[in-house]
């Protein structure tokens, strides 16, 4: 089995915090690291590598640092890692980035394609299935669990609002994994002290083929028109009342933060 | 492309087992807005199997027409059945803006259906608004809700555009409305379905992990013992709230360690934390003191919680708690 | 030397402090408050390579180096003192003997079981009556066949209650003096060998120390360590690569002392500010921190120097002597920035003060630094 697994590398939004004087984000000195998501599907991946052999293949697009976690991933044990670099591709939103991707994922063998489902920057949700339309294969989201058959079948566990679902689908497919669905695996040393021996395949523009107007900015329907910060915390408010009142000014500000 | 032949705000109305889940009510009641800033139509798109009847529920919402599609293939939510549906509507009716769910249906079908009619989709909107131009002003959080951005599709249609539950507010039902409902009909390619169900399960969710709960109720020695958290519990089942802990709660063995906010605990930041009877102690502090908007109730109005506090109240917990409760059943 | 770290190091960086941050922080004080030797940390640090980085693929270990090790136990003394010396008492003074004077064939049978963390190494050279004069000892060892007979005591063992394999040094020649003493791997359950009282400590205190014990021990002569009287030599060589784990441990001691010290001085308000924006604090924490980036330094070079395989004993020797002080001065003055709840064990802060003092006492006394270092200067 051929399993390729698409990684994103992405500021470490937990880490992000706002200028408390200015109200802006301060990106300086933020780690950047493997999407948790993502994470969850490649090990995911791994995991049908222990137990079936599968060839296991990452693939990322983004600029020359995100070699990074191409690097962690081979730590982890993967087999193979291409980085789809070039300025034709930056500037992208999730439709011109999946076109990207999904031209790299045509020029290789896959039986599964595996995305993480969200990446903590954007949290769109969206280049898993709209990889999964480019190649006309069917898609799984939000996946939890996987059973392989051993030969073409996948029996997956779909989470949902009330609870999950059970589905099948044959080999090929794309799904999208929860970073909830297994505990990744650490990097091992031995793997750590091999991972910069390794050659991670630059890929760009020539390697994807895909209409130049697909791509990058070019590529791209929707634009940022105008990005801002939600602001600086004003001081609190302290109230000296009777039980009935007091809970008549909570109900009050919940109802001006669209809570209820 | 010409965007003069695309017109009227589309929404697509997600149902699970025949029931209108919420979220579409509350987009119909944002579609409204748009289309009358537009001086445009309001559009339901029904699908579904046997679910013709509850059309006329989505224009009492504000739909001024209904396209149902009522099909087999549709009886329950897959991928691909539905995206065919609604690209067929998309290619005959060329609707301007189509608003999904922000659901894991929506969150399916949206991406799905952009890439294949080649349009722009922006997910998790949490405002939408009609430029000078005209265009679908799309704002949504990034960056873990730290960044906020206004996002446009201009040259591209429909313009598409997920919306979480609960975020968007509903409009008031008016049984008096009237429109159209139209059977529309689809001609399915089921050589492409290739997703079977094999079963839906519902179960009681286990607790969500406090860490990415939107609303916690916190308590702490001034809530006293397992008694004093059953009323913490009414109050957060009542708003769709976790329960989370004070370190002291969770010595004194009344809450469990998963459940603790603070140094040695977890550190949250949640949309409001509701910090109850707890005094805010710098080790608990720094667990929760990024949350977006933070209501204390404490006795002592010394309480350093107080100086965290967006919103602070002098008073006891016991007394104040269900009262609120009750304030918010009704 | 290149003073930033490599793309190797920083990426195992990462791992390391992710894997103490999630598995060994947690366990850090029910460790220490109930003794206790975390024996599923040490499963998953060997299911990672944790406990064979320095040693050769071929021999079962990770392939990496010194500099990577004083790292892992760095990281892992930050926030478990007791974890970061399992570590280096199971890899300075076991598997690396073991690995530097061992036949081929000592290192085949050991070295990949210990390098898999399979079994644990632990080192025997301190008795009741040589501590600092480690030339005094007592053990004694005696030719009888196809083995030795092992007879006499060793106390304040690191890992031994968990150990399988232990470097032990007997008199084989009380005659000699210290070219007398002979080295041995002893399995555990060699016949005549048992574990003895378990130590009650100030601090490190899941780290499992015990006494060993020999009575009529039956060693196999192929189970000598080196040559016959050049037991002295391994052990003091064994010291010197052992120093630079311990000076690592300290290292990690008060770099976890400092960080926990800046986080509270940050939320700490005192008379309307925090106790961080008072000068008195910052030109304390701005001391330590440069003596921690110091100690930092002086371990990397000895641990340089030994990848290199140049010379190193002084420079391990300064890099305990001046970690360890620091270690002690850090934890110390953390615990007063802590005020009362430093005293407690709501913070971490006193058991990294109490875990620092063994830095300053074991594999060579500070004391036994400062001669190191002096001889090496008026030599």
């Amino acid at each position: 089995m051929k399993i390729v697994v698409c990684i994103k590398q992405v500021p470490d939004t937990t880490e992000i915090k706002l200028d408390p004087v200015t109200g802006t984000l301060i990106r300086d000195g933020v780690p950047s690291i493997m999407n948790p998501d993502d994470k969850g599907g490649l090990e995911m991946a791994l995991q049908l590598k222990d137990k079936y052999g599968a060839e296991v293949t990452v693939i990322t697009m983004g600029p020359p640092q995100a070699d990074d976690i191409l690097r962690e991933a081979f730590a982890m044990g993967v087999d193979r890692a291409i980085h789809l670099s070039d300025r034709k591709f930056a500037g992208a939103d999730t439709l011109a980035t999946s076109n990207a991707i999904a031209g790299a994922l045509r020029m290789l063998d896959y039986d599964l394609i595996i995305t993480g489902r969200q990446a903590i920057d954007g949290d769109t949700a969206q280049v898993g299935p709209q990889i999964a339309e480019h190649l006309d294969l069917p898609q799984v989201t939000y996946v939890e669990d996987l059973k392989y058959d051993g030969e073409k079948t996948f029996t997956i566990k779909k989470s949902t609002e009330e609870g999950y679902q059970m589905v099948e689908v044959e080999a090929p497919c794309v799904i999208t994994v929860l970073a909830t669905a297994n505990k990744a695996r650490y990097m091992s040393v031995r793997g750590i002290v091999e991972a910069y021996l390794k050659e991670v395949e630059i890929w760009n523009f020539s390697n994807v083929r895909v209409d130049e107007k697909k791509l990058g900015l070019n590529g791209s329907p929707t634009r940022v028109f105008k990005s801002f910060t939600k602001g600086v915390k004003a001081a609190g408010k302290i109230y000296e009342v009777e039980p009935e009142e007091a809970a008549d000014i909570i109900v009050s500000k919940l109802k001006e933060k669209f809570i209820i | 492309m010409d965007k003069s032949q695309y017109k009227d705000v589309y929404v697509f109305v997600e149902q699970r087992e025949g029931v209108i889940q919420p979220v579409a009510f509350e987009l119909l009641g944002k579609a409204r807005e748009l289309a009358d800033q537009l001086s445009q139509n309001v559009v339901a798109i029904l699908a579904g199997y046997g679910i013709a009847e509850k059309a006329s529920e989505l224009i009492a919402y504000g739909a001024d027409s209904v396209l149902c599609i009522d099909a087999p293939e549709l009886v329950y939510y897959i991928t691909e059945p539905y995206a065919q549906a609604v690209t067929k509507v998309v290619e005959e009716r060329k609707p301007s803006i189509l608003l999904i769910g922000a659901t894991t249906i929506g969150r399916d079908l949206g991406p799905r259906l952009s890439a294949r009619l080649e349009t722009g989709l922006t997910a998790d909107c949490t405002g939408l608004d009609i430029s000078e131009e005209g265009d679908l002003m799309m704002t949504r959080p990034a960056f873990g809700g730290n960044l906020m951005a206004t996002i446009l599709c201009k040259e591209h249609r429909p313009q598409m555009s997920t919306v979480r539950s609960g975020v968007m507010r509903m409009g008031k039902k008016d049984d008096t409305r009237t429109g159209k409902v139209e059977n529309f009909k689809v001609t399915f390619d089921r050589s492409k379905f290739k997703v079977r169900l094999l079963e839906t399960v519902k179960e009681q969710k286990n607790l969500i992990d406090i860490t990415e709960a939107k609303i916690l109720v916190s308590g702490g020695r001034g809530v006293g013992n397992s008694e004093g958290f059953k009323m913490l519990e009414k109050l957060a089942e009542v708003i769709g709230a976790e329960v989370s802990s004070s370190r002291a709660m969770v010595d004194a063995g009344v809450m469990p360690h998963n459940r603790q906010v603070g140094q040695t605990g977890k550190t949250v930041r949640p949309d409001v934390y509701f910090a109850l009877g707890i005094s805010g102690a710098i080790q608990h502090l720094a667990g929760m003191e990024e949350s977006d908007f933070i209501i204390a109730v404490n006795k002592d109005k010394y309480a350093p919680i107080f100086n965290a506090a967006d919103l602070g109240i002098v008073g006891d917990v016991n007394k104040i708690i269900p009262l609120l409760t009750e304030k918010l059943r009704r | 030397m290149d003073f930033s770290l490599s793309k190797t190091e920083i990426l195992f960086r990462q791992m390391i402090r992710d894997f103490a941050e999630k598995e060994v922080k947690p366990l850090a004080a029910e460790v220490d408050e109930e003794e206790r030797f975390p024996i599923e940390t040490v499963e998953k640090m060997a299911k990672l390579g944790i406990m064979g980085i320095p040693f050769p693929v071929e021999y079962g270990g990770a392939g990496g180096n010194n500099i990577l090790y004083t790292m892992a136990v760095e990281e892992l003394s930050r926030v478990c003192a007791t974890t970061g010396v399992i570590v280096s008492a199971h890899t300075s003074l076991c598997a690396a003997p073991i690995y530097e004077f061992g036949t081929e064939e000592q290192r085949k049978k050991y070295l990949p079981k210990l390098c898999t963390g399979e079994w644990i190494g632990a080192f025997g050279l301190t008795e009741p009556n040589a501590g600092t004069d480690a030339s005094a000892q007592q053990t004694m060892a005696f030719e009888e066949g196809d083995h030795y007979i092992l007879n006499g005591s060793k106390i304040f063992i690191t890992n031994a209650a968990y150990a399988h394999v232990y470097i032990v040094m007997a008199m084989t020649d009380k005659s000699k003096g210290t070219k007398g003493i002979s080295a041995f791997i002893v399995e555990r359950d060699f016949p005549g060998f048992s574990i003895g009282k378990k130590e009650k400590k100030m601090g490190i205190r899941g780290s499992a120390t015990c006494e060993l014990i020999f009575e009529n021990c039956i060693v196999p002569k192929q189970n000598l360590l080196g040559k016959i009287g050049e037991g002295f030599k391994i052990a003091m060589k064994t010291l010197d690569g052992g120093r630079i784990g311990i000076a690592s441990q300290a290292l990690g001691i008060a770099q976890g002392a400092m960080d926990e010290t800046v986080k509270y001085v940050k939320e700490r308000k005192q008379f309307g500010k925090a106790i961080g924006q008072f000068q008195n604090t910052q030109f304390q924490l701005a001391d330590l921190q440069a003596k921690i980036q110091a100690s930092r330094l002086l371990v990397r070079m000895a641990a340089y120097k030994k990848d290199q395989k140049q010379p190193y004993s002084v420079e391990a020797a300064q890099a305990k002597l001046f970690a360890a002080e620091t270690a002690m001065e850090t934890t110390t003055k953390a615990v007063q920035f802590h005020g009362g709840y430093g005293y407690t064990r709501e913070y971490p802060v006193e058991r990294m003060m109490r875990d620092a003092k063994i830095t300053e006492i074991y594999e060579g006394t500070s004391e036994v630094q400062r001669m190191v270092i002096a001889a090496a200067l008026l030599k």
